[in-house]
């Protein structure tokens, strides 16, 4: 066991993906002399060399594109996008040809290629920089999306995601990259399956999904909660797709109340997948309808006033009150 | 020529495009590209400074080959477009006109080579040995794929235009990373006995119309960077769709390739010793660690688009007629027939052969298989999905409800009705 930050884990993770496997490769903008902006990828060019941690031209549609040519000639590229402002470049790549390779060929062809993209607001940055763009890629069959609350699961996704035979999207909660905790490098422990989703807090009177950057703070809820003598059990989904429906329908049906929070904007977000499919699964054991905390229907805000747009301790505090009141 | 409503072309010779192109080459400094030519409309053989030496290569033999791959994917372009108009096809993309630039490139590329198509290749297709039966699945509707490209190294068509020219570069990228592993190999244990691998390079195909696309741009700029092993091979047939070619560019396209700093030749689209001779050189250039080259095969799409097109509605049948003057085919066969290369009895047997071909095809796609869509199931992930095993479960649930039953029988009760439940969307 290790302490370190989330970042970190990061690092540590792709130099273990590096070393064992001679056909890995990372590429991004910046990502070699400077360690790339967040400095994930932190002297790993000084330790495996230009040809595997490659500096690339500055153009997403270029890197998602050759990365996808380098899987075809049997690599496995990680992809890292600067911020998630800045992935649409690459979009069209993503959706149309990296999601479909593999249907498209009827299985013949395999294209393992990793994206990173740190997501998320609460860095006080400017226009582009804090975003949340998952639920535009969960809507993409083929593509399997992944994000990290912690550092022991951040070293470990990072691997599992390259181990992946599918194109997997790893988003990064930058706002949480200084977070520290334990790594066993060891052994992935309960993290072994990457799609699978975390209880991280038994209780027994309502339920709050969270994932990535919320994960902090919907534990800090249930904390308050606590203390009004709630129960609160919290989920961390860790996989955005697939999503672990099973453990979100279990702690529902025993609970009888869910509220999910995410970043995105409630609107056509995950939240609302899974409101309708534990509706779906478990009407009959809910107390409350699926309450959403997320972001605003509106362009993420200028930074003076994002503290008034992410969901914080409050905002689900509120939705679990409004669940608690059926 | 060409009616004053109509947009004008690069090819059709009026002052006004005269001009533009002296524009553009006052703008350049320089000259635009001249084109490269061996073998004219008429069926002489003319001579160039580079590339009369690899012309050189070819003998009787090959020439032939050349003519009897080009007539039969013309049979073939014949055949498939009636099967659209016939209803067995969705859709047909033509490629007639286009024969010397696809077979000209093809048969310059070696096995180990891999070529990344557009979706108009039928004879780059024909020249990597892929059955062009296989080719109808994706317009027949049964596959958008068809083949595999790991057989043949010729790779998926691709729709979304340009989208195939990054994976070129990235694959050439990976090209260039086995020769260092492999070569590291060797170094590291001298006294194995290896067999040398052959040096292979990259070819990808676009059109004019996409050369407008951002991703021919960034995929040049990555090529240039890495020095990749790659041939970007333009075929300016001067049409994408409707819009002419002037619109996509004002300079030749070969032009371009001095903005990314390497080597761009304009080569006679309709002449197939020019195209093979400049694309092997090309390759050559490539596999030898020299970097990219880009190639503008001046060309002309003679049909429509694709079989839901109408060329009248946008372009003069004059323009056609000018373009048929300078058959890919026609002025072979002059050639041919000049050198005492072929006889009749060799075009009366490319002709059969094509006749042959074209009943195969017909055949083979009466016989193409409606797949399953449990395939489709099967192959959206590599690995286990639990929401694609939810879904096909309740597929074949739902499928089940249709077979005949006897009797409908009542629903066993459930104490619990969330017990019962699937939760899959119906």
């Amino acid at each position: 066991m290790t302490t370190m930050t989330i970042a970190k884990a990061i690092n540590e993770g792709l130099r273990a993906t590096l070393d064992n496997n001679p056909r890995a490769l990372l590429m991004g903008e910046d990502i070699g002399a400077l360690g790339g902006v967040y400095r994930v990828t932190d002297g790993l060019l000084a330790e495996f060399g230009a040809d595997r941690v490659v500096d690339t031209p500055l153009a997403e549609s270029g890197i998602i594109g050759t990365a996808i040519g380098l899987a075809l000639r049997g690599y496995l590229p990680v992809c890292e996008i600067q911020f998630d402002g800045f992935v649409f470049p690459g979009f069209n790549q993503i959706t149309t040809q990296l999601a479909k390779m593999h249907a498209r060929s009827n299985g013949s062809l395999t294209v393992p290629v990793v994206v990173r993209i740190p997501y998320g607001g609460g860095i006080g940055s400017i226009e582009h920089h804090s975003e949340s763009p998952e639920a535009l890629f969960a809507h993409t069959a083929g593509l399997r999306i992944i994000t990290p609350s912690n550092a022991h699961d951040a070293y470990w996704m990072t691997r599992q995601a390259v181990e992946c035979q599918d194109p997997v999207i790893v988003f990064e909660p930058k706002r949480r990259y200084w977070l520290k905790g334990e790594v066993d490098s060891d052994s992935p422990g309960a993290s072994a399956d990457p799609f699978k989703a975390h209880v991280l807090r038994e209780g027994t009177d309502a339920t709050v999904v969270a994932y990535g950057p919320l994960v902090p703070v919907a534990l800090a809820a249930a904390d308050a909660a606590a203390e009004d003598g709630h129960s609160i059990e919290v989920i961390d989904l860790r996989s955005i797709s697939p999503i672990d429906f099973d453990t979100v329908t279990a702690s529902a049906k025993k609970t009888g109340r869910l509220v999910v929070a995410h970043e995105a904007p409630t609107f056509g977000g995950i939240g609302g997948e899974i409101a309708a499919r534990i509706s779906e699964r478990v009407f009959h054991s809910l107390e409350a309808p699926v309450i959403r905390v997320g972001g605003f229907h509106m362009p993420y805000p200028v930074a003076k006033v994002e503290e008034d747009y992410l969901p914080d301790i409050d905002r689900i505090l509120e939705a679990l009150e409004r669940s608690l009141a059926y | 020529m060409g009616a004053t409503h109509l947009p004008s072309t690069e090819f059709d010779q009026t002052a006004a495009d005269d001009q533009l192109e002296a524009e553009a080459e006052a703008q350049l400094g320089s000259p635009a590209e001249p084109m490269v030519q061996l073998l004219a409309p008429d069926g002489t053989l003319g001579t160039d400074p580079v590339f009369s030496a690899y012309a050189d290569r070819l003998d009787g033999e090959k020439l032939r080959g050349f003519y009897a791959d080009m007539a039969k994917i013309r049979r073939f372009d014949v055949e498939a477009t009636a099967l659209q108009r016939q209803g067995q096809l969705a859709l047909w993309v033509p490629l007639t006109g286009q024969e010397a630039a696809q077979i000209g490139s093809g048969r310059a590329s070696q096995p180990q080579d891999y070529i990344f198509p557009t979706y108009r290749e039928h004879g780059v297709a024909l020249t990597r040995n892929v059955d062009l039966a296989e080719l109808l699945r994706q317009f027949r509707g049964v596959s958008n794929g068809g083949w595999n490209p790991k057989d043949t190294n010729f790779h998926l068509y691709t729709l979304v235009l340009a989208a195939q020219t990054p994976h070129a570069v990235g694959y050439a990228m990976g090209i260039q990373r086995d020769q260092k592993l492999a070569a590291a190999a060797v170094a590291a244990d001298a006294a194995a006995d290896r067999p040398v691998e052959p040096k292979a390079a990259v070819m990808v195909y676009f059109g004019d119309g996409a050369s407008s696309e951002g991703d021919v741009h960034e995929s040049m700029v990555f090529a240039a960077s890495y020095n990749a092993p790659v041939v970007f091979f333009c075929q300016n047939n001067h049409w994408a769709i409707s819009v002419p070619s002037s619109v996509q560019t004002r300079i030749p396209l070969s032009n371009r390739a001095k903005g990314y700093g390497f080597p761009g030749i304009r080569v006679d689209g309709n002449d197939a010793i020019a195209v093979h001779a400049v694309t092997e050189w090309a390759l050559e250039h490539a596999r030898e660690g020299k970097g990219p080259v880009l190639i503008e095969a001046f060309t002309y799409r003679v049909g429509a688009h694709t079989t839901a097109d109408d060329p009248t509605k946008y372009r003069e049948s004059a323009e056609e007629t000018l373009w048929r003057a300078k058959d890919p085919l026609d002025r072979l066969e002059k050639y041919l027939r000049a050198q005492k290369l072929a006889d009749d009895a060799f075009f009366d047997q490319v002709k059969a052969d094509g006749d042959e071909l074209a009943a195969y095809v017909r055949k083979t796609t009466y016989d193409l298989e409606t797949p399953d869509i449990r395939t489709a199931f099967a192959n959206t992930y590599v690995e286990a999905h639990p929401l694609v095993a939810e879904e096909l479960a309740w597929f074949e649930e739902y499928s089940a409800g249709f077979a005949e039953t006897p009797e409908h029988s009542a629903e066993p009760s459930s104490p619990d009705p969330d017990d019962a439940a699937t939760g899959v969307a119906r």
